[in-house]
């Protein structure tokens, strides 16, 4: 254990020096303590890693073409993880988060077509999307049913409904030139389908979950909430009502960022199934560092994980490896990237000691 | 809530009604078919230290639970300084100086020594956003872990890594910052060594001094006599004893606890006995 217990001496006023300022000096090995310490560490060498493998073997992987691409695959992998995390650091999970994000464009498209402006469908789209984390958090912390079965509820009941309400036809979505939507080079232009408009919004809303975990009062409840359920009640912090808020941010996000992308490629298809979609942004949050335990959490891992695979799909594909490959390779890289953080973990637990 | 007036306690001894601070009447509580608490009256005067002596699930800590707001009673009334209060939360009770220290500390391992000193009273700003003033929190919580004689090496460290002593003074620590008026300790020094007993039961007595009372649940009798005033003995839900430590000894209390244990076993055998015939 740590050193001296309760001591009644040294009864300096000074603040006590943050672990790696002043005093010890920048050595080698203290910033390999360091890095180990951090849950970020393995991501972030893997990712190094690929990204100089692939844009060894092939030029046009850092065309500026290709990294539009791989950004507007990770923006919602990184949003919808980072939603994770919040769910993660709860010790809970929402498997409904991909299908919020395939059913919110959906919702404003119902609207739009009944003749609801498409801003305002949008903004009811986001409330029904909220409306459906709340269930999730209600079912959740009400009737005490685990988050993984209620989400898997949830992602099956809307994958439902929009199946039989659309009628199982595609449809053209507003933003490409549909009629009455506005051009391209509209309001559109900020809203998905300007080539950068996807990763600038994913990256604000991933660092807004970020603020929130890391420097609010909310953030700290959440992290009190998952690590010491009970403890975190007997002080008097809200937990059922984090655990609530908590579902509904991860719903507006998903929703949102489908709603975006749908813009963006011009069309919706209900036959997507929001599991596939959820398994990736859940991988991008563990790889990154965050337990499924509960009580630790760090959303920048998640958005290198996010990078991670986003390259890591990509980059198969420009060096021609079959599409399907990447499947396998993200199963082999979940199983080495959680033993290394696993082992790493009890390393950095025997320094700081 | 309403107000109303206390309780008349029962004279002490000696004649003089004693100042009481916190009392309870008819409080009850079941979980389901388990009844914790049955009708039970209590009362705690100004600047004593009240202990809580009984078997494992006699009701201790459950009363303890209802005094803090964390649980609500079945039935009964609670007052504070001669007026009836109705306690919805853990921070109903706090608005009253009533501050616990859990017996399972209520710490989160995840968090830092500060961040649990401030846990669900944290220092913000910007208001409704509520941005941890993390510097604010360091600098204090630094003030005030001095200022009850306790030192942790560092404040940016997590919990989990601390010892039993350090995670105690910490719970004890944050129970005390904001000037309690009336502690309530649920075995405060459950798995400690004896040398960290030493230093939490000079913090309690140290806190004792200063005015603030307490509630003390504890299983050592050699502690509580060493820290108490009062002793109430709780039994099956109900106070069976209320006696002042000055006028019992440990030999005498052991002897009351064991012979109301053998009645309850002799109870027990003639209930087995009538299923039996």
């Amino acid at each position: 254990m740590a050193q001296a217990a309760v001591t009644t001496g040294d009864r300096s006023p000074e603040l006590p020096a943050l672990p790696l300022e002043a005093g010890q000096g920048v050595t080698p090995l203290s910033v390999l303590k360091a890095a180990i310490q951090r849950r970020e560490a393995t991501v972030i060498v893997v990712t190094i890693g690929a990204i100089l493998y692939f844009a060894v073997r092939a030029p046009a992987f850092h065309s500026v073409a290709n990294i539009i691409v791989i950004c507007q695959y990770i923006a919602p992998i990184m949003v919808i993880g980072a939603g994770e995390v919040l769910m993660l650091v709860l010790a809970e999970i929402d498997l409904s988060a991909g299908q919020v994000y395939l059913t919110a464009p959906w919702f404003a498209y119902w609207f739009w077509t009944g003749g609801v402006p498409f801003g305002f469908a949008v903004i009811i789209a986001l409330a029904l999307s909220v409306a459906i984390g709340l269930i999730n958090g209600l079912f959740t912390v009400r009737l005490g049913v685990p988050s993984l079965i209620v989400t898997l509820g949830t992602l099956y009941t809307f994958f439902g409904f929009v199946l039989v309400k659309s009628s199982y036809t595609q449809e053209e979505y507003p933003g490409r030139g549909v009629a009455g939507s506005g051009a391209p080079d509209g309001w559109t232009k900020y809203f998905g389908v300007g080539s950068w408009s996807t990763i600038l919004w994913g990256l604000g809303i991933t660092l807004l979950i970020w603020f929130l975990l890391k420097r609010t009062r909310f953030g700290v409840h959440t992290t009190a909430a998952g690590g010491n359920l009970l403890g975190a009640a007997e002080a008097g912090v809200p937990v059922k009502r984090i655990k609530v808020w908590c579902f509904m941010i991860i719903a507006v996000a998903a929703g949102f960022m489908g709603i975006l992308d749908s813009v963006r490629i011009g069309s919706i298809n209900p036959g997507n199934s929001g599991l596939d979609i959820v398994l990736t942004p859940i991988v991008a949050a563990v790889i990154g560092g965050t337990a499924l335990t509960g009580g630790r959490a760090t959303v920048l891992g998640t958005i290198i994980g996010a990078i991670f695979l986003g390259i890591l799909e990509d980059g198969l594909n420009i060096i021609g490896v079959q599409a399907s490959w990447f499947f396998f390779f993200e199963g082999v890289i979940i199983l080495i990237a959680m033993a290394a953080n696993v082992q790493l973990g009890r390393l950095a637990v025997r320094f700081r000691r | 809530m309403s107000t109303a007036t206390a309780p008349i306690s029962a004279p002490s001894p000696d004649g003089a009604t004693p100042d009481v601070i916190m009392s309870a009447e008819g409080i009850s509580k079941r979980f389901g078919a388990v009844v914790a608490l049955s009708d039970i009256d209590m009362h705690l005067n100004r600047g004593e230290v009240l202990g809580l002596v009984g078997d494992n699930g006699a009701g201790k800590s459950t009363l303890v639970k209802i005094l803090c707001g964390f649980h609500r009673p079945d039935t009964g009334r609670i007052f504070v300084e001669g007026r009836e209060v109705s306690f919805h939360s853990v921070q109903d009770a706090r608005a009253y100086g009533i501050e616990t220290v859990y017996q399972d500390l209520a710490l989160v391992p995840q968090l830092t020594v500060y961040e649990n000193l401030f846990l669900n009273r944290e220092l913000t700003s910007l208001g409704k956003i509520g941005m941890l003033s993390r510097r604010r929190m360091r600098r204090l919580a630094r003030h005030y872990l001095n200022d009850i004689r306790v030192n942790v090496p560092d404040l940016d460290a997590e919990v989990e890594l601390l010892s039993g002593g350090q995670r105690q003074a910490i719970a004890v620590a944050r129970a005390t910052r904001l000037n309690a008026k009336i502690l309530l300790l649920d075995e405060p020094l459950a798995a400690m060594g004896a040398k960290e007993s030493a230093l939490i039961m000079e913090l309690v007595r140290d806190l004792s001094a200063r005015g603030v009372s307490m509630i003390v649940i504890d299983h050592n009798y050699a502690h509580l006599f060493a820290l108490c005033d009062r002793l109430n003995v709780i039994q099956q839900g109900r106070v069976t004893v209320d006696t002042k430590v000055a006028e019992t000894s440990i030999e005498e209390l052991t002897e009351m606890m064991v012979s109301a244990f053998r009645r309850q076993l002799e109870a027990g055998q003639e209930a087995l006995g009538e299923i039996s015939v």
